[in-house]
């Protein structure tokens, strides 16, 4: 008795499984989001003029520059605090559970308990201004709240747990082997630090970066609650032009938005090694 | 050698009080006993609390941003795991496709979802409903529960299935004895996960809770907009307590689970 | 149990299993005795593990057929074939304990829960682990957790036991203390084992008949003496423990012994069939069944001789180790129990060598 024996049905078993889950988000995420987005070509006709509209929009322009701007700055500023507490987190164990209990507990916060923390601290007679005046540093009290500087500080706060997190992965997988060859060649420590770990934790940090622009593009509730009147982000334009019910405009808006941020974690994701470091489970 | 150790120690520790320093100075104010926002507070009390307890007001959101977020627990989990199951089991291409769409709500910036939702959700009437927040939200909360079951599935020795096979138990046994009982802290993971993701939620709610639908962090904002008293900082406290209690009960679902199939083989 | 004994026979008839353009199993027939203890032995890639899944269930032949006791099982699914397996890294279920791993198979049979326990009770003995039902397999040491598979694997009765590599994880003091267990629980339980190593020496010291697979294919079949004293290819003589290889000619038959030339001298050897003069062969011989031929020989055996010179000496304890260069270059390698008594070879040193015509196999 020869024959070839054919697969069994059970390959439509997956499908079935995955079916119901791609039914519901297909109905109430994505044909929603794609159906709104429609709109930046169907409204007030079928043409590419509200895109085509973007280069010469001042609004736009301002708001998209000062969101890319925003986001750069807050990127570098949690890059330049994260270094040293993923380096901490991972090179003194004796403090590594204390130090990720202060990471995580900010982290498990939601953003609008956090936003709202940074309102009670640089408000007029918040934390900051009762101390500055206290140290006899000021006369009367500072405007910070309701300024870029506030979204600022408020989002490097808000994104520096994500950009700790995957350096220290990406740190805690270098061989320490490597380090004491290092030292044992006679390198200094500084030395060993730039031609050893800087280079090795790379992938953690281009993670890291990608995640928090990305992140911060799309930012919304901190810059609305802490930010300027004038100094708005993509998201609040969007938001804004909703309230108006200019929904062709929102769509042109949304799809710039949802663009940008594909585009950049396209282009990261190739880079070598950040795939992996990426698979984090982020919140 | 006293500078070299001290100064990046001094550092961190800064940074460190950056990270903790708004919530703590939350928590304080919280139990300030004045009428108006100020830090450091002139005495202490449970005002703040009496206030949110005792108002309708704040318990009314309170109520139903829990009742919302229990729905999004099970309908996410349920959807996820099964999804969970079959996505590793999918031929490549499709694979793909499916994680990708399952997963996008991670990336896709929270506006562009929310506005796309009000868009059709008002179309459909589903606007100032908790419905309409149910079904959103576990859009929203669903990638959670799928990374989380995937995780666990990938860290199941595939053998394990094969032994049950040998064994005599029955695929559907096989699932029911072995593949479920193994993932099950990752589900519960995931749904921890999906609970708080509802319960924090906020862009989506502003869009679609209307004036029928109104959830807590929906309420919260509200407020700061007009006034700033510190029944919000106790509110925030007892999130962020809640908060805290939930995901450490899921970092200790991981790690026990972690250590039941590291410590094979 | 129906008359064949306690033990399944197994049939394999051309069987075959492709993935993708590959064949890892090309056409394998064997024929499996009950209560045999058959080893498939061979290097990774063999085509050994895909025959025991085939024979699990785990795998489906592309071609071919699997009969157990006389009936094909080809379409049956891995859980109705009643077969007992050992994995190779146990594939203990981590969320029972030790009792419910062992009683699991007989959960999926509806053995009532009283029944469970005393059979669960009696497999923990057969293995020497009673008392330790109520523990966690990752409580458990390495070969405890081996000997728990074991009792899982059997506690059902079944007829036929596959094990894949089951020692493979373990150091070899307890990998040999276990070699024996294992043929003392073939011998109490008198059901057919089809083992699966890629290890020569466990193959050796447990199997009544290895199976040395090769490309997909078996290489040859037989009794672990038989394979080690009359290997039919130069890939069994060089697997299955240390082989000299020595090119020669032929130059006549005497009936079933060839006479060749190597190395300028006579050789003859016993081969399985009847190479024409001139042929181009490949003899093999085992490293310790030559000695240097001044030592004490028995002269009524017909001996090979051969010039040779040490080029490496090397002292092991219980033995000695040479390397010999033949002529114009073949390399042997001799061993000779140590003993005070005889004198050791120094590098350098011309020597004439011996060895029974009987341990001379053209391959």
């Amino acid at each position: 008795m020869t024959r070839d024996w054919s697969r069994a049905p059970p390959a439509m078993m997956p499908l079935l499984l995955v079916a119901p889950l791609v039914v519901f988000m297909l109905a109430f995420y994505a044909l929603p989001v794609v159906a709104m987005l429609m709109r930046s070509v169907s409204d007030p006709v079928w043409s590419v003029a509200n895109y085509a509209a973007l280069p010469e929009d001042v609004v736009f322009l301002k708001t998209f520059s000062n969101t890319f701007y925003t986001s750069l700055i807050v990127t570098v500023a949690t890059l330049l605090m994260a270094y040293p507490v993923a380096l901490a987190l991972v090179r003194a164990p004796r403090w590594a559970p204390l130090i990720l209990v202060l990471i995580l507990l900010p982290f498990w916060t939601s953003v609008l308990v956090r936003s709202y923390a940074w309102m009670v601290l640089m408000g007029r007679h918040g934390l900051i201004n009762e101390a500055l005046t206290a140290a006899g540093l000021l006369e009367r009290p500072l405007r910070i709240l309701n300024t870029p500087l506030a979204t600022q500080i408020a989002m490097t706060h808000i994104l520096l747990p994500y950009m700790i997190l995957p350096i220290a992965n990406a740190l805690r997988q270098i061989d320490p082997s490597l380090l004491r060859a290092s030292s044992g060649l006679g390198a200094p420590p500084w030395r060993t630090f730039m031609q050893v770990t800087l280079p090795l934790s790379m992938p953690g940090v281009a993670a890291g970066v990608l995640l928090v622009f990305v992140l911060a593009l799309g930012f919304y509730i901190t810059p609305a609650m802490v930010g300027g009147p004038r100094e708005i982000t993509l998201s609040m334009l969007i938001a804004q032009q909703v309230d108006h019910l200019n929904w062709a405009y929102a769509a042109t808006l949304s799809a710039v938005l949802l663009a940008t941020s594909l585009a950049l974690i396209g282009i990261c994701y190739r880079l070598p090694g950040v795939g992996n470091a990426f698979r984090m489970n982020v919140r | 050698m006293m500078a070299t150790r001290l100064l990046p120690a001094t550092v961190v520790g800064l940074i460190l009080l950056f990270l903790v320093l708004p919530i703590v100075v939350v928590m304080v104010v919280s139990f300030s006993s004045a009428t108006y926002l100020t830090f450091p507070p002139p005495a202490f009390g449970l005002k703040w609390y009496e206030a949110y307890f005792s108002s309708a007001d704040w318990l009314r959101p309170t109520w139903l941003s829990i009742w919302v977020a229990a729905v999004v627990v099970v309908l996410s989990t349920v959807l996820g795991t099964l999804a969970a199951l079959g996505i590793s089991r999918l031929p490549n291409a499709l694979r793909v496709v499916v994680a990708g769409l399952v997963l996008s709500p991670l990336i896709v910036p929270g506006i562009v979802v929310a506005i796309g939702i009000y868009y059709a959700f008002s179309r459909y009437g589903l606007v100032g409903s908790p419905i309409g927040l149910i079904l959103a939200h576990t859009c929203l909360s669903v990638p959670f529960v799928v990374t989380s079951v995937s995780a666990s599935l990938a860290g199941i020795d595939p053998r394990l299935g094969h032994a049950a096979l040998s064994l005599g138990a029955t695929p559907r046994a096989t699932f029911f004895q072995v593949t479920l009982p193994l993932i099950r802290p990752g589900v519960l993971v995931g749904a921890l996960f999906a609970f708080i993701h509802s319960f924090d939620e906020l862009i989506v709610a502003l869009f679609i809770s209307g004036s029928g639908a109104v959830t807590l962090p929906r309420r919260m904002w509200d407020d700061l907009r007009f006034q700033i008293d510190p029944t919000i900082a106790a509110v925030s406290t007892l999130t962020i307590v809640l908060t805290a209690a939930l995901m450490w009960g899921a970092h200790l679902l991981r790690k026990h689970a972690e250590r039941q199939l590291t410590k094979m083989g | 149990m129906n008359g064949s004994g306690r033990g399944a026979s197994v049939l394999l008839t051309d069987l075959e299993k492709r993935f993708d353009r590959t064949n890892a199993v090309d056409g394998v027939s064997l024929d499996i005795h009950s209560g045999e203890f058959l080893t498939l032995l061979g290097p990774s890639g063999s085509g050994k593990t895909t025959t025991l899944m085939m024979i699990a269930g785990f795998e489906t032949p592309t071609a071919g057929d699997i009969a157990i006791d006389g009936t094909s099982v080809v379409a049956m699914p891995p859980y109705r074939r009643n077969i007992g397996m050992v994995f190779q890294s146990y594939a203990l279920f981590p969320h029972l304990t030790v009792a419910d791993n062992i009683g699991f198979p007989l959960k999926q049979r509806g053995v009532p829960k009283a029944e469970r326990a005393k059979l669960v009770a009696e497999a923990l003995e057969l293995v020497h682990l009673p008392g330790y039902g109520s523990r966690y397999p990752r409580q458990l040491s390495g070969g405890q957790q081996q000997r728990v598979a074991v009792a899982r694997a059997v506690v059902f009765k079944p007829r036929l036991l596959l094990m894949d590599e089951p020692l493979g994880a373990l150091d070899k003091q307890l990998r040999e203390n276990l070699q024996l267990e294992m043929r003392r629980l073939h011998a109490d339980l008198g059901i057919t084992f089809i083992y699966v190593t890629h290890d020569q020496e466990e193959a050796l010291t447990m199997s009544d008949r290895i199976a040395v697979m090769n490309d997909g294919k078996v290489a040859q079949i037989g009794r672990p003496e038989d394979l080690y004293d009359r290997p039919t290819s130069r890939f069994v003589a060089g697997f299955i423990g240390e082989s000299n290889f020595l090119p020669a000619i032929v130059r006549g038959l005497e009936d079933d012994v060839v006479v060749a030339e190597c190395e300028g001298a006579i050789i003859r050897a016993l081969s399985p069939g009847k190479p024409a003069p001139g042929e181009k062969v490949m003899l093999t011989t085992r490293p310790e069944r030559l000695r240097f031929a001044d030592t004490a020989l028995n002269p009524n055996i017909a001996q090979n001789r051969l010039s040779v010179t040490v080029t490496e000496a090397v002292f092991a304890g219980e033995r000695c180790r040479y390397m010999l260069q033949a002529g114009d270059g073949t390399a042997m390698v001799l061993k000779e129990p140590s003993s005070a008594a005889i004198r050791r070879r120094s590098v350098g040193e011309r020597a004439e060598i011996a060895w029974s015509v009987a341990d001379t196999i053209l391959v």
